[in-house]
């Protein structure tokens, strides 16, 4: 779609129902129609509030007070929203950039996974700066792993530390050579 | 007050200091939590798999409670009511809620277009905290939450939010006829729930396919149905075909989602790195292990991105695709029915009651499969006081 077409869509509701109207004229429009050939069914009982496109009352607005960012495929927020978290620091700049891009676009969805792993880190940062140092192993729920998966648990920390052993090794030992040469 | 805090892929914690929830809406109710599951799905978002879910979220949209506050606008809720809160998030008045398509709510999520508000579900699904608190603020309260029917046991109730009416959708959607056979994927509550189902439109003939033996085993007894480990198998739609007599399932319902294990190439690219929306490997069995012209009903949650699935064989064989979240509000009548009359044990899929400040061992238990769980329920220490 050229950038013009996408510039003319204001989200004007009734459009393609104006449209819709001027087929009528056809030989044959609407002579093998079965409403209740609705692919939706059972979930959806069918009584044409689609075709309200977007004129319908809209239940009252949730006032905004943070900053709520909104899918670029729908002219607004909704009428309810989730104010937890809004967008802040790096991981916020990159969700903000993500959501001037359509959730049909990998422009929209691979920005938000690399912005939730830097939240991880600035979590980490935020928890430090208040005082709090992050417990890892309580948060990893590593007390229950204890308590049903013993040997298991033994068996990964034995395999982690060999690995990291081994890592620090290899480290040593090329620094050792290259101290050497 | 306590509320479940997430702090990255496989942490979260207790959070003693987390701000009570306000009204912000004329249609908001404050609920005090009851009962709050751990749901399957929240293993996606504790996964990592989830996009824009954000360091310090409260997860959580299974869950029960008693109304301590309503806003101005709510007239059917009144403060001291248990009630069980649906999933959805639903306003009641854009063109699909008038079309009990609660779940697709066009007035609920602002993040975007393709999914209703969830509670708890990341910004993606609206942005809200969830139940796993003490409290949580229940938005358009007057249209989804249910007051909780005299005499039914709140470990019931909880299950009626998600876990029963998506089972049971899963089952409808697959348009099930007398005598059918139907293959559920995947032995979690949701799974084996669809199983239960199934048998509710008339199915013939039920089997269940996982890789964990102990929810196989219990799917076994409780949902009435065969079961088998796709890990004693060398192709489980091969075995499948055998089985139904070289054509295939009449109905396959996918209630696994985006963690499905059993391809190493999905789980790769959909799990840990994640490429795509998740590894589709009980999709791709469904979609193969169908009959030509049968229904593949799909309740599994995937990620937003591009799935791997072979959609040239959905076209050859006439197959039909049904998929939705299930829309709790359309369903709760029949299935509160099903549930007084005794025709279907919600509670007896709960094997862990967990106090909520145990959270982060609960979501261990439940993502590693230890001791045996199939499904965790979280109750605050002040549920027993409300």
């Amino acid at each position: 779609m050229s950038q013009a077409l996408e510039d003319k869509n204001t989200f004007e509701s009734d459009l393609d129902r104006q449209i819709a109207n001027s087929p009528k004229d056809i030989p044959g429009w609407g002579i093998d129609a079965n409403p209740e050939n609705d692919p939706a069914y059972p979930m959806k009982h069918r009584n044409g509030a689609d075709y309200e496109r977007l004129n319908y009352t809209r239940p009252p607005q949730q006032p905004v007070t943070v900053e709520i960012l909104h899918s670029i495929e729908r002219p607004n927020v909704t009428a309810v929203f989730g104010d937890t978290l809004p967008p802040k620091g790096v991981s916020g700049a990159i969700r903000r950039y993500a959501f001037k891009h359509s959730e049909s676009t990998y422009m929209h969805w691979v920005p938000l996974v690399l912005a939730d792993r830097i939240n991880v880190v600035e979590g980490i940062i935020d928890d430090i700066k208040n005082g709090h140092f992050p417990n890892l192993i309580g948060e990893r729920g590593w007390a229950a792993e204890w308590k049903y998966n013993k040997a298991g648990l033994i068996k990964n920390v034995a395999i982690g530390a060999a690995i990291t052993y081994g890592i620090i090794m290899l480290i040593r030992n090329r620094r050792k050579v290259a101290a050497e040469d | 007050m306590i509320a479940m805090n997430f702090r990255g892929p496989f942490r979260v914690r207790v959070d003693r200091n987390k701000p009570m929830p306000e009204i912000l809406h004329p249609g908001d109710a404050i609920i005090q939590v009851t009962r709050s599951c751990i749901c399957g799905s929240d293993l996606h978002l504790y996964h990592g798999l989830v996009p824009d879910t954000r360091v310090g979220m409260t997860f959580g949209h299974e869950f029960t409670g008693v109304v301590v506050e309503v806003g101005s606008g709510v007239q059917k809720l009144k403060v001291g009511d248990h009630v069980l809160v649906p999933f959805n998030i639903a306003c009641g008045s854009c063109p699909f809620c008038k079309q009990e398509l609660y779940g697709n709510c066009h007035e609920s999520n602002p993040q975007s277009t393709a999914v209703g508000g969830i509670f708890g579900y990341s910004h993606t699904a609206g942005g809200y905290d969830g139940g796993q608190a003490e409290y949580v603020r229940v938005p358009y309260a007057d249209i989804s939450p249910t007051v909780i029917p005299a005499g039914m046991d709140l470990d019931d109730a909880v299950m009626l939010t998600d876990v029963v009416p998506t089972g049971y959708q899963a089952a409808e959607m697959g348009g099930i006829q007398m005598g059918d056979t139907v293959v559920v994927f995947g032995a979690g509550p949701v799974g084996i729930m669809a199983a239960r189902c199934a048998w509710l439109f008339g199915a013939g003939r039920v089997i269940i396919i996982d890789h964990i033996d102990y929810r196989l085993e219990f799917a076994r007894n409780y949902a009435y149905c065969e079961a088998y480990n796709f890990k004693d198998m060398h192709d489980p739609v091969v075995f499948l075909k055998k089985e139904t007599g070289g054509l295939g399932a009449d109905v396959c319902i996918d209630a696994v989602g985006c963690d499905a294990a059993g391809n190493l190439f999905q789980s790769l690219v959909g799990r840990k790195m994640p490429l795509t929306g998740g590894s589709a490997t009980a999709l791709h069995w469904a979609i193969n292990s169908a009959k030509k012209s049968g229904i593949i009903s799909i309740v599994g949650v995937y990620g937003p991105l591009d799935s791997l699935v072979p959609i040239g064989n959905v076209v050859n064989k006439g197959l039909t695709l049904r998929a939705n979240q299930a829309s709790v509000k359309r369903l709760l009548p029949k299935l509160i029915d099903h549930v007084m009359a005794g025709r279907l044990n919600p509670k007896g899929l709960i094997t862990h009651r967990i106090p909520l400040e145990e959270v982060a061992e609960g979501y261990h238990i439940f993502s590693a499969k230890r001791d045996n769980c199939i499904k965790p329920v979280l109750i605050p220490s002040s549920a027993y006081a409300a």
